[in-house]
């Protein structure tokens, strides 16, 4: 056992944003342990007041550049909540097509060039190029798949421009849908390749385990692995699905007197999102191939050691795959037909809810008589984790804390990592200080 | 030559633009090779005080980060602003549309007074320092910015185009948005991204920012063809063209 131990990670690496970790051990008595976020506050909620209905998404898209396809989706389906507007099937398949090109994006980026060099021990994907180049070459060419699908769906890799309310401003042609299709289908064996490299080094996933709340977007009807559609649901919820429109109560958002940093929780003191919630909840959905994904590395339902989310999204790699191919079967069997996209400004106020790669994401805003939006609210899934991270923390030093020093940072950092923080989406994080 | 040392740091963004430079994907890999990339905090953990060139990618909203970038400034040799946050302060200076208290109350509410939490008008990076060059966009564009880095490599400057994205978009044979009742800033935005969003069907809302010289006169036909009030096409303005000049029109 170290009698004192001192770590402070200042603005820790390989994850979007800025976060602290500060560890403070005297005479074996832990005295300071924190995970603290200094991102600059960006303040989306008071830059959206009276823009356009029609200008929401393009603005909160500056949210995240990582996620930003999935905040212009949930600010869209809440801008249509909030002006009664519906979309068509092709629509509604489409714009899922285009969030799972982003889960595909973001899941790689984490697992591939994040989270990988912690499991290989090395600083970061760039000693990895020499020393694995065929992995490397590999999880680039899925990066790379992910980002050509991001353009052909929604206009571009980030900050998409053919998502606007009622539609979308152009649709890929059949032929692009059906090349996309087959680009998917052979990137199958690329997938398996890069399970089995993060397999070969599988035994570097530290043992932890801490239960927890697991909170994720639930749809029963059809029963689908959702990202998109459905109520919210948790492990402690007995099943039970609310409305997304009553996320508050989900959410309950607070101020810690000792952090100044708001945290949510719903039942316990703190809770989880992201794919290893979403795979909790709904891992009897997933499709073939992310079951077999989940097998192989002995990920099952009710698996509570957080490092394992980084092993949930490579299951959702699989499963994003699989399940596109048949979207694209169901469009090109239907055939695209142009759609005319029209809507009109009214007062209203409306939710909207998607899971971002790393967990699920509330949006709400409310519309003048003229479409200017007068309010806005936004909850996103790192704020969601925050709290979850220092519980983490508590439980996960005490256990590590007879080994060197530079191994409990490690851990403590691939910790953050794990949860695939986007720090950026700063709406609701407050700057921390310490008193020292 | 020593290959140069490159670092990459990050202000108030959304953290896209250094994305799309790991969507240099299979490029990115023959990048790496030609320059030492010696701090980039998103993608590495090795950090460095000794660069080259400094790349600055978002928009400066406290006073910590103005000296943060003031230190930068004096150890890089070359330094380049990266998207549109860093050049133009971007989509974070909706923020000084409002006075600064009302922006903290309507996000923090009660917690708004806490020290912690003071901003600032956003500013462009060349509003706190100088800078060498801009590459533009939100984000930016993937090709453009190898284009500036092969430049920067052969000691040559990049030339970045100085005519409104109306140019590429009608040599892309796209119809005009405006006829479709779409208010695009095509005729007054710079060029350079290709295209991107009128060729999606979705309108320029300006995120490279205005061309030094644009032509005015010609932005006020295409208004008053189709009907529309200059009050009108500011009200379109204000994405990503807060306090930018020269508005004249």
């Amino acid at each position: 056992m170290h009698n004192n131990v001192n770590i402070n990670v200042h603005h820790i690496t390989r994850v979007e944003g800025h976060g602290n970790i500060v560890v403070n051990v005297k005479e074996g008595k832990i005295e300071k342990l924190q995970w603290q976020v200094p991102e600059a506050p960006r303040f989306f909620e008071a830059m959206v007041r009276g823009h356009s209905y029609q200008d929401i998404q393009t603005i909160v898209s500056r949210i995240c550049g990582i996620c930003s396809i999935t905040h212009s989706l949930a600010a869209t389906k809440a801008v249509e909540a909030a002006l009664g507007i519906k979309v068509s099937e092709q629509t509604d398949k489409l714009r899922i097509l285009m969030h799972y090109s982003e889960q595909l994006q973001s899941h790689v980026l984490h697992v591939g060039y994040l989270a990988a060099p912690d499991f290989f021990g090395t600083p970061s994907v760039v000693p990895l190029v020499a020393r694995a180049a065929d992995a490397v070459k590999t999880i680039v060419k899925a990066h790379r798949i992910a980002n050509t699908w991001s353009d052909l769906i929604a206009g571009r890799t980030t900050h998409p421009v053919t998502l606007t309310p009622g539609g979308l401003t152009k649709i890929p042609t059949e032929k692009q849908l059906r090349q996309l299709q087959q680009t998917l289908k052979d990137a199958v064996p690329d997938l398996k390749k890069i399970a089995e490299v993060v397999l070969s080094v599988a035994a570097n996933v530290p043992k932890f385990e801490r239960p927890t709340e697991y909170v994720s977007l639930k749809q029963t009807t059809p029963p689908t692995y959702t990202f998109y559609h459905g109520g919210i649901t948790s492990n402690d919820n007995k099943g039970a699905v609310m409305p997304i429109e009553k996320w508050h109560d989900v959410a309950n958002e607070y101020v810690v007197e000792q952090s100044t940093a708001k945290w949510t929780k719903w039942h316990r003191d703190a809770y989880a999102v992201g794919a290893l919630a979403r795979f909790n909840n709904n891992a009897e959905l997933l499709s073939p191939m992310a079951k077999d994904a989940a097998k192989v590395f002995g990920l099952q339902k009710g698996c509570c050691n957080p490092y394992m989310n980084t092993v949930a999204q490579l299951v959702e790699c699989f499963h994003v795959v699989e399940t596109s191919i048949e979207i694209i079967d169901q469009l090109l069997t239907r055939g695209l037909k142009t759609e005319k996209v029209t809507s009109s400004p009214k007062a209203g106020k409306g939710s909207g809810c998607v899971e971002a790669p790393r967990g699920i994401l509330f949006h709400d805003y409310e519309f003048d008589k003229n479409g200017k939006c007068v309010a806005a609210d936004i909850c996103i899934p790192t704020g969601q984790n925050h709290a979850n991270i220092q519980k983490d923390f508590e439980k996960l030093l005490p256990e590590i804390l007879d080994q060197p020093e530079k191994d409990i940072r490690l851990k403590l950092e691939m910790l953050v990592r794990a949860y695939d923080p986007c720090i950026s989406c700063s709406t609701h994080f407050l700057d921390v200080q310490f008193v020292k | 030559m020593d290959r140069p040392r490159v670092a990459i740091f990050d202000f108030a963004c959304c953290e896209g633009c250094q994305l799309q430079i790991v969507n240099l994907e299979e490029e990115l890999l023959d990048l790496i090779d030609n320059v030492e990339v010696v701090e980039w905090r998103e993608a590495m953990s090795e950090q460095s005080r000794e660069y080259d060139i400094a790349i600055i990618e978002g928009s400066i909203t406290r006073p910590e980060d103005e000296q943060r970038l003031e230190i930068i400034r004096t150890r890089a040799k070359t330094l380049i602003a990266l998207g549109a946050c860093a050049t133009i302060g971007g989509i974070n200076k909706l923020k000084n549309n409002f006075e600064m208290g009302d922006v903290k109350k309507c996000v923090y509410g009660k917690s708004a007074d806490m020290p912690h939490l003071e901003t600032m008008p956003t500013k462009a990076v060349d509003e706190v320092v100088k800078v060498d060059y801009k590459i533009h966009g939100c984000p930016i564009d993937r090709k453009e910015f190898t284009y500036v880095v092969r430049c920067l490599l052969m000691g040559k400057r990049p030339e970045i185009p100085e005519w409104p994205v109306c140019v590429e978009c009608k040599s892309k044979g796209n119809p005009c948005l405006w006829d479709f009742g779409q208010v695009c800033l095509g005729p007054v935005i710079r060029a350079g991204c290709g295209a991107r969003c009128p060729s999606s069907g979705f309108r320029c809302f300006g995120c490279r920012g205005y061309i030094d010289n644009p032509n005015v006169n010609g932005a006020k036909d295409v208004i008053e063809k189709y009907g529309l009030s200059v009050e009108q096409l500011k009200g379109k303005m204000v994405l990503f063209g807060t306090g930018q000049g020269p508005t004249n029109a």
